[in-house]
């Protein structure tokens, strides 16, 4: 089996402050790895360090086998980053939002229609995004994952704001990602209900090298 | 990527920033406004006389778009920065510069080129000679595209600032003073019954050079602002 991403000696410093140093993992496909850690542990960091947003001070990962900086174009077409905040335009309706943000994602033939229904927005669609609650936002990033052909998926607390049968569709979601060989990154204060030898934990701590359990 | 998916990715930012202006008119109206208040302002403070009102005119009008365009700013990418779309654009397969020219494309198209449409107005406002408007339009329609390109460049690196206003004006104005010189050489020159050919393809000059190489520019300073 090989690795579908690895990362090295990861090292990060922000604001003059360590956050991790010579972490280290390795994800095959089919696997998820929690991230863990108090708040302001550096979590967001770490997520945005392999999402290619932050550079790292040290260290390097390869996906595929393929530096970070290599290629690009490639780079970001394997992965999927949602971070903290949703990326919804407040003043577009739901509907919208999806249809523009699937465009952005290289996706032209997504049913919009369809992936309201399945993330439950249906009969909001008309509705623009600053007048639905905050987990009705979520689910509109989040619909995203539906239509996604990225291979990696960065997900910064992607459970925020939803209701148990929210997590539960996203849980289900996440399921089929990984049947089919997708790996997802993920931070959460909640504790996953995952029943699988799949799930990798990574957990970081204040001014502590960051350990691998798994 | 081919040249369909990336015209696609183009005009669909464009389309998205076009649908949100849409949806917060205040927004757009606003600088324009402004400029028209401000021309207003110069008869009453100045006095009626159309010798001096005339013969200030071009400055006032460009200065008054230079502000506005300040004020318009923060419009561009602030939002995108604190929703998080700015960090989707940046992640984007697409080529970040393409992004951003479609940005500033929809900046000028909502506050430079109603700008250009105003210019009659605010000419027959300070009683600027006839002769003149055409040249003056003429500069606008070449010179706010520098303004929002420019500007883009500014607004991008300022806006993971907060309140990065006053730096942008301290920034950018000094960098928009040979466009204020040649379009005012320009209009000086058509009043004078004079060829304007010469500065104002110079002007056209500078905006091809501008949006040429300012998306990169741009690409840049979000890169910066996200990280």
């Amino acid at each position: 089996m090989s690795a579908v991403i690895e990362a090295k000696q990861l090292t990060s410093v922000r604001a003059e402050r360590l956050l991790f140093s010579e972490l280290s993992f390795q994800l095959q496909t089919g696997e998820i790895l929690h991230v863990e850690g108090p708040n302001g542990a550096g979590k967001s960091t770490l997520l945005r360090i392999i999402a290619g947003l932050l550079e790292p001070l040290a260290g390097s990962i390869h996906l595929f086998g393929q530096p970070q900086w290599g290629d690009p174009e490639c780079w970001r077409r394997q992965l999927l980053f949602i971070g903290h905040k949703p990326a919804v335009k407040a003043e577009l309706s739901a509907l919208e939002n999806l249809h523009f943000q699937a465009t952005l994602d290289g996706v032209t033939n997504v049913d919009a229609w369809a992936l309201l229904e399945t993330v439950g927005l249906l009969g909001l669609e008309d509705i623009p995004a600053q007048q639905l609650s905050a987990g009705q936002q979520r689910r509109i990033a989040l619909a995203r994952l539906w239509y996604s052909q990225a291979s990696l998926w960065i997900l910064d607390e992607p459970f925020t704001a939803l209701d148990t049968y929210g997590i539960q569709l996203l849980h289900e979601r996440f399921q089929h990602h990984l049947q089919q060989d997708g790996v997802i990154i993920l931070t959460s204060h909640q504790p996953l209900t995952w029943s699988g030898d799949r799930l990798k934990k990574i957990r970081i701590e204040f001014q502590d090298d960051g350990e691998l359990h798994e | 990527m081919n040249n369909m998916s990336m015209w696609r990715l183009l005009t669909t930012v464009m389309r998205r920033d076009l649908a949100v202006a849409l949806r917060r008119r205040s927004d757009v109206v606003n600088p324009l406004l402004f400029v028209v208040i401000v021309v207003t302002l110069f008869p009453l403070a100045v006095g009626p006389g159309p010798d001096i009102l005339g013969r200030i005119a071009t400055g006032v009008i460009w200065v008054a778009a230079l502000l506005s365009s300040l004020l318009g700013s923060e419009r561009l990418f602030r939002d995108d920065f604190l929703d998080g779309t700015l960090e989707q654009l940046v992640l984007s397969p697409a080529p970040l510069p393409l992004l951003a020219f479609g940005k500033v494309g929809v900046h000028w198209l909502l506050s430079g080129l109603p700008l250009v449409v105003l210019a009659p107005l605010c000419a027959m406002l300070l009683k600027l000679p006839i002769a003149g408007w055409g040249t003056l339009m003429l500069t606008l329609l070449v010179g706010t595209p520098i303004l929002s390109a420019m500007t883009a460049i500014g607004a991008g690196l300022t806006v993971s600032l907060g309140r990065g206003g006053a730096l942008l004006s301290l920034l950018l104005l000094p960098l928009f003073i040979p466009l204020l010189i040649f379009a005012a050489a320009a209009v000086e020159n058509a009043l004078l019954g004079t060829s304007a050919i010469g500065q104002v393809l110079l002007l056209t000059g500078l905006m091809l050079l501008t949006l040429l190489l300012a998306p990169f520019a741009v690409a840049a300073a979000l890169r910066v602002s996200v990280n």
